[in-house]
């Protein structure tokens, strides 16, 4: 009986995994393929790397990718923060009057609905007030902070609320100022979660394709607006060769917050 | 209120001082003196004030009403950063993330002392507690009983004129607290200023105290001396707090009490004023002495502390065996409230 049971929790364990990480193995597994054509296997070559690397466009993408995640996620964290200390801190005032339903609110909203609105914000503030002039990799940077800061809050509050008040009080009979009390005390007890919050942030821009195709303009290409383009046109195994570094990218940011914030609690 | 100490100026001073948590008064209208070089304790049941009444002292709240001076100061709108205060917490609040030393060092580097004069403030401070070895460790790699002594060291190496302490023992267990309790009491003669403690444990404020303030409902009960308390309390409510109270009603609304141990039991009528008849109804044997529960004609129960000494010399009492109890006219206390 007990064997059975077992035997039917792997196997349900197992097709649950499969069913998540079987296309990104399968994916992997091509990246490594010498043929032109993407499911037929002829045999191993780092081919689709080596032209991956000449790719002028990809790398651009790339580049701006990581640009706007490394700026985008640095202002969801001190954004977060804020948010976090509102929320933690001043609860009387803000916790009742649903301000906590508001700061996560794009946790949940649909990012089809956070591209199109924010997209007509930028065109009705560029029409207004001439600013943004244009869309580019500004317009998705503050895109991509306003969901940031949302994860980033979660987070950062999550470690806030751990956190024993009457540090705060010590540090203050103490003779510290409340400005030297945060620098002194609570920042660096929030530290590994503001980076974790940081790296979430990070990981969810570099992901982004819906909105940042939204609010994005001429000349202005995140790498999976153009990994997203040019599978269109049909897919090339380079594809998969970023695909995999991508992969192997985020599972490094992931694995860092995680143990990150693991550490704290032991 | 009276608080013994004659003509020094108190060096805490509070006047009316109330305080509401929305539509509730924690503390309403409390005026209290405490005399410098006190131990002071404030006791009381939880709800009752007293840890309110220490962070008003503290800064950490502010009174609706009322001033609260330290040293003639007035200190009622100063924040506690700028209070000549250190307080000393229940969780001890030790910054997890700072070496022992670090922490005993953390109030000095706000006051901009040279780095100097901090090092060498830090490693006295933790010689007067026996903690010279452990400075480089952090809070979490500490025994309870060295965590309590480096919250004590960090509060003192600023020399405040007052320290408060918040339930501090109540995070030791029984045999390390009762040693801590001498050690406390010790240390504030050794450094000289005044001590505020709050506890909910009567016979720790007995044992501690120089001075007792007894709360409830957010009021002062009673003032005084632990003996004064515990020998001549004013209420009923302050009979019960400090020990076992036998209270025997009077005419005219009058209540008199009389301590367990005053109580004297003979088969014999003795020759004394109060004398009431009464009839064993248990014995405990508590080690050190005898508690004996006597029913009166009336059905009331009074309880007597017998020595062992005084239970040989009445010879066995059965259960329901009718004796006097009496008592000297000294040791009846009327309440007045």
């Amino acid at each position: 009986m007990n064997v059975r049971r077992s035997i039917a929790l792997i196997s349900v364990l197992g097709f649950g995994y499969a069913f998540l990480y079987l296309p990104i193995a399968i994916l992997i597994f091509y990246s490594f393929n010498d043929s032109r054509l993407v499911t037929v296997w002829s045999h191993a070559s780092l081919r689709w790397y080596a032209a991956l690397l000449d790719n002028e466009q990809m790398l651009d993408a790339a580049w701006l990718s990581l640009r706007v995640a490394a700026v985008s996620a640095t202002l969801s964290a001190a954004l977060g923060t804020a948010a976090a200390f509102a929320l933690q801190r001043l609860k009387p005032f803000f916790a009742d009057r649903g301000y906590e339903a508001l700061v996560m609110l794009p946790l949940i909203v649909p990012e089809v609905l956070i591209g199109l609105s924010l997209l007509l914000l930028f065109v009705v503030l560029g029409n207004a007030i001439g600013w943004p002039s244009e869309r580019g990799a500004m317009t998705i940077t503050l895109a991509h902070a306003t969901f940031g800061t949302a994860y980033a809050a979660v987070v950062i509050r999550a470690r806030l609320s751990q956190l024993d008040p009457s540090l705060d009080e010590a540090a203050a009979i103490l003779g510290a100022t409340p400005w030297r009390t945060f620098r002194r005390v609570t920042l660096p007890l929030l530290m590994p979660a503001i980076a974790a919050g940081w790296l979430l942030s990070f990981t969810l821009s570099l992901d982004d394709v819906v909105v940042a195709s939204f609010v994005t303009g001429p000349g202005a290409s995140t790498l999976p607006i153009v990994v997203f383009s040019s599978v269109r046109l049909g897919v090339s195994p380079q594809i998969n060769a970023l695909a995999t570094l991508m992969v192997l990218f985020v599972s490094c940011l992931i694995l860092a917050a995680t143990l990150m914030t693991r550490r704290k609690h032991a | 209120m009276d608080t013994p100490g004659g003509g020094a100026p108190p060096v805490i001073r509070i006047e009316s001082v109330s305080k509401n948590f929305g539509a509730v008064p924690a503390v309403a209208g409390v005026s209290l003196d405490i005399t410098r070089g006190d131990f002071f304790c404030l006791v009381g049941a939880s709800g009752s004030g007293k840890t309110t009444l220490l962070r008003l002292i503290a800064g950490f709240e502010r009174p609706e009403r009322g001033r609260i001076l330290i040293d003639g100061e007035d200190m009622t709108n100063r924040p506690p950063y700028a209070r000549p205060v250190n307080m000393m917490f229940q969780s001890y609040a030790l910054f997890p993330h700072l070496s022992v030393a670090d922490n005993v060092g953390f109030g000095l580097v706000e006051e901009r002392r040279p780095r100097a004069e901090i090092r060498d403030r830090v490693a006295a401070a933790l010689e007067l507690f026996d903690m010279a070895g452990l400075s480089a460790r952090k809070p979490h790699q500490l025994s309870g009983g060295q965590r309590q002594r480096v919250a004590l060291a960090r509060a003192l190496v600023k020399k405040p004129k007052i320290l408060l302490l918040d339930e501090p023992l109540a995070a030791l267990d029984k045999k390390l607290r009762e040693k801590a309790q001498l050690e406390l009491v010790a240390l504030r003669e050794r450094v000289g200023i005044t001590f505020v403690m709050v506890t909910h444990d009567q016979e720790e404020a007995m044992s501690m105290a120089s001075h007792i303030a007894l709360m409830r409902d957010g009021a002062l009960c009673q003032v005084g001396t632990p003996r004064q308390l515990y020998d001549e309390p004013q209420s009923r409510f302050a009979a019960d707090f400090f020990g076992v109270a036998n209270l025997f009603d009077e005419a005219e609304g009058r209540t008199v009490m009389v301590r367990p141990e005053q109580i004297a039991v003979s088969r014999e009528r003795p020759q004394r004023a109060n004398v009431l008849a009464a009839a064993l109804t248990n014995t405990v044997f508590l080690g050190n002495a005898y508690v004996c529960h006597f029913a009166l004609d009336g059905g009331k129960v009074v309880q007597a502390r017998l020595s062992p000494a005084d239970m040989a010399a009445l010879g066995a009492l059965a259960t329901g065996e009718r004796v006097h109890l009496s008592w000297e006219p000294a040791a009846a206390r009327v309440l007045t409230s």
